[in-house]
């Protein structure tokens, strides 16, 4: 069976629980563990964080989010069309960050890279970011 | 009934108790880049009132945390470490253990 949603919000971080819990219903056909569900509420919290906390600088913006799911496996996408990643593969580096002043950890897309089996990043200096991940649910079977 | 209308859907609840040298605070709820914003006002001004040096967080009752917790986490340790205190954790459950040790915060705190 496939599946398919799209949702959009604005971009503000009491809407980041709300697309971990849509994140955690649409998975919620595939018969996910517990962990399964939690890594993928982590990564989508994440994702989602980081476009309003970095893509839009906690301004006016909406994120998009999709998630597909076919032969068990999910995959789900967070769209900004912020001002994006200068460097990806920096942005990547555990610990790096460009807001140690906010107190962030720079761990997200170490987090996201750990929790699910797949991280893509695609982004454009003032045109935004899509980060799409993968994770196969039901692995215990 | 009347009662239960009144009640709130709280995603966040944090208390503090002071035992022995430290500020014992136990979060209930969610950790996320919000909630720790929240947190990290509250705790600072009770540890600046608190006449303690350690700091201990009991996450048993928290349901979710991102890597905003470690950055919760991470700023405490440097105003308590600047004190000549140190911070323990416990009570962290499975996925909060994962982004905890993902983030190498096991080897300066004990948890
Ligand atoms: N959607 C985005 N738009 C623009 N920049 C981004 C976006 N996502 C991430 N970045 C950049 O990549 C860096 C690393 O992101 P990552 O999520 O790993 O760490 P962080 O958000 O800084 O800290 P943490 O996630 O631990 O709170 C960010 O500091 C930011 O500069
Ligand atoms: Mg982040």
């Amino acid at each position: 069976m496939t599946n398919h949603i799209k949702v959009e919000f604005e971009a503000k971080e009491c809407n980041v629980s709300l697309a971990r819990l849509v994140a955690a219903g649409f998975i919620a056909s595939l018969n996910p563990t517990l962990d399964e569900a939690e890594d993928v509420k982590v990564a989508v919290s994440e994702a989602v964080t980081n476009a309003i906390v970095h893509g839009y600088n906690k301004g006016e913006g909406v994120v998009y989010m999709e998630a597909f799911s076919y032969n068990g496996t999910v995959m789900l996408s967070v769209r900004d069309t912020g001002c994006g990643i200068e460097d990806i593969k920096r942005a990547k580096e555990p610990l790096f960050t460009t807001k140690p002043e906010e107190e962030r950890s720079g761990l997200g897309f170490t987090v996201m890279e750990s929790f699910m089996d797949s991280l893509h990043i695609e982004s454009k200096l003032g045109e935004g970011t899509t980060i799409t991940m993968t994770k196969r649910i039901g692995s215990r079977g | 009934m009347k009662r239960r209308t009144k009640e709130r859907m709280k995603k966040l609840d944090v208390g503090f108790k002071t035992v022995d040298n430290a500020l014992v605070i136990k979060i209930q709820g969610e950790i996320d880049s919000k909630s720790a914003t929240h947190l990290r006002r509250k705790i600072d001004i009770e540890y600046d009132c608190a006449n303690v040096r350690n700091m201990v967080f009991d996450l048993k009752d928290v349901s979710f945390m991102d890597s905003s917790g470690i950055g919760l986490i991470i700023g405490r340790y440097k105003r308590v470490s600047a004190l000549g205190g140190v911070i323990k954790i416990k009570g962290a459950n499975k996925t909060v253990r994962r982004i905890i040790e993902l983030s190498g915060l096991g080897r300066i705190v004990k948890f």
